[in-house]
């Protein structure tokens, strides 16, 4: 099975044995991927579109049908090794209130986030003056789930704000494994940052 | 599918202390069991069900059978009546072995780990030594929960629906009206009524007229039966029928006092209202896998109560999942609106197969 590439990237940063909590799991993938590098002692995702629920069943991975935004509230503190947020930060209505609730359940958090400050983005808006789309992002900005994009930049400065520690930073330009760290917020089409409180 | 009577011929002791000198409980089984016995599930049914789930009129007809959700052609499905039922299970109405007369309230008080004790025994006589699954809504859902907490080793997985880790005092409230009903009605004769060849009639269908509120949403009964005037006009007059509404809570009360024993449902609703297992489950630390199901509409079992379950659970990480599925029809969806809860439920069970 091919697996994203930020997922392989994400697996890589997790040790053995952990426990995990992907929010967002969609179908399952992320975790099947850890559970068969041995990486999960206990894992679970949250996913609300209920085919996707249904998938992960199939899969016999650990899923709960609820809200990102609202009802992290049920998990305790410190309970997981590893929180994901695999490419769903821009579709939460409230992104700092879970990033929050990430540090607060887990250990650590993964974010993975496309970064609208790369140039591509720019030159789309410079020169088209439409809001971007592309094969990753192929919505209308009408019926888009994806309401809050943001630069690296950006997140840096909630980070800040939230007196959240950034331990790592990984770069990618589009999905493949080219990591680039020269003038990230300006090259990079996909962050994933490693957080800690 | 035909019902079989199971014989237990030793004495149950119950949690109360009291005990049963000997207890029968009915069971209908679908599908074959595998030669190593590891593919059982057992069906666990609500307040007024019967070991009748599955085939033509079952309960859970659209549930149970080849191809359902719970397939006969991969499952073998037990289900069971429970202690204190009256539908070929010991219960107030049988005969009490020291009197030779229906037991009516001299039947001990059981509580919804007794009726999971009882179960346990049916099973062991099966010669099952592990459950792949046991699933139910409502107080088959309370079961549901009580096995895993009673026999963690003995079931490989539990599905819980439309249920609750402890009964809300609101859901008490509303057995209690119902109780009361029962007990005031004249032709009660505290709980001898057999002897006297009558029933409590009157209090038994007013105790399923208001539970039959609760089963409902809002939206489904003003859908089905709305403000409709049966006569096109106010009559004003306290006697008639004048609303939809009223003949069909009517018709559900008359048509329940016909096939359940009033003792019957005190005794039961009196189980519901003890169960809390609210410490057991955080303490609970097992290898069982959980689905637990809501329904967006149900407010007898409203969805923060199934929430509360998988919270309690995940305080010792419990490999847990959790499904809320949208549906008007309230607390009743669980047995009418069956087919994303198949689909849930039919994910889970082949999902098992994946040890992880």
């Amino acid at each position: 099975m091919r697996f994203r590439i930020d997922h392989q990237i994400i697996a890589d940063l997790i040790d053995d044995n952990s426990k995990i909590l992907d929010l967002g799991c969609g179908n399952g993938e992320l975790l099947e991927l850890l559970i068969s590098k041995n990486k999960v002692k206990y894992a679970v995702g949250i996913e609300k579109d209920i085919k996707e629920v249904e998938e992960c069943l199939k899969k016999g991975i650990n899923v709960l049908h609820l809200n990102i935004d609202e009802d992290l509230n049920i998990l305790n503190d410190n309970v997981f090794d590893y929180v994901i947020l695999s490419f769903t930060l821009q579709s939460l209505k409230k992104p700092d209130k879970v990033i929050t609730e990430m540090i607060r359940i887990g250990k650590k958090a993964i974010v993975s986030f496309p970064n609208f400050g790369n140039i591509w983005i720019r030159l789309y808006l410079l020169f088209k003056g439409k809001m971007p789309k592309s094969k990753f992002l192929p919505y209308e900005w009408y019926n888009t789930p994806n309401i809050h994009f943001c630069s690296i930049k950006d997140f840096e400065a909630l980070c800040q704000e939230k007196s959240i520690k950034i331990t790592k930073k990984i770069y990618l330009k589009k999905f493949d494994k080219k990591i680039k760290s020269f003038m990230p917020n300006l090259f990079a089409s996909l962050a994933i940052f490693v957080l800690e409180k | 599918m035909k019902k079989i009577i199971f014989n237990f011929d030793k004495p149950l002791k119950l949690v109360s202390g009291q005990e049963l000198p000997s207890f029968e409980l009915a069971y209908e089984t679908y599908g074959q069991l595998n030669e190593d016995k590891s593919n059982a599930i057992l069906v666990l049914h609500a307040l007024s069900g019967s070991s009748h789930a599955g085939g033509k009129d079952g309960w859970w007809e659209g549930m149970i059978g080849p191809g359902c959700p719970l397939d006969t052609n991969k499952y073998f499905i037990i289900c069971s009546n429970i202690i204190g039922s009256c539908y070929g299970s010991t219960g107030p109405s049988s005969i009490n072995p020291k009197t030779g007369k229906p037991y009516g309230l001299d039947f001990p008080i059981i509580t919804v780990k007794d009726m999971v004790n009882a179960q346990k025994l049916l099973i062991d006589h099966l010669g099952i030594k592990k459950l792949y699954s046991v699933i139910g809504g409502s107080l088959g859902g309370m079961q549901a929960l009580e096995w895993a907490i009673t026999y963690p080793n003995e079931i490989k997985s539990s599905i819980v629906i439309a249920a609750t880790s402890r009964m809300s005092t609101q859901n008490i409230a509303f057995n209690e009206t119902g109780r009361f009903a029962i007990i005031l009605d004249p032709n009660f004769h505290n709980g001898d009524y057999y002897s006297y060849n009558t029933k409590p009639t009157t209090g038994l269908s007013l105790a399923r007229m208001i539970a039959h509120i609760t089963y409902l949403s809002e939206k489904i009964m003003d859908q089905k039966f709305g403000r409709e005037l049966k006569s096109g006009k106010y009559l004003f007059d306290l006697h008639s029928i004048e609303f939809e509404v009223q003949s069909y809570l009517r018709y559900q009360g008359e048509k329940f006092v016909e096939r359940f024993d009033a003792n019957s449902y005190l005794y039961i609703t009196k189980a519901m209202d003890y169960f809390d297992v609210t410490k057991e489950l955080p303490n609970l630390k097992s290898k069982i896998k959980f689905l637990i199901i809501a329904f967006t509409s149900d407010w007898l079992f409203p969805v923060e109560q199934s929430m509360e379950i998988v919270k309690l659970l995940k305080e010792n990480n419990n490999n847990v999942s959790f499904s809320l599925i949208d549906s008007d029809k309230g607390h009743d969806s669980f047995l009418i609106d069956i087919e994303e809860q198949g689909k849930i439920v039919s994910s889970f069970l082949e999902g098992l197969k994946n040890e992880i």
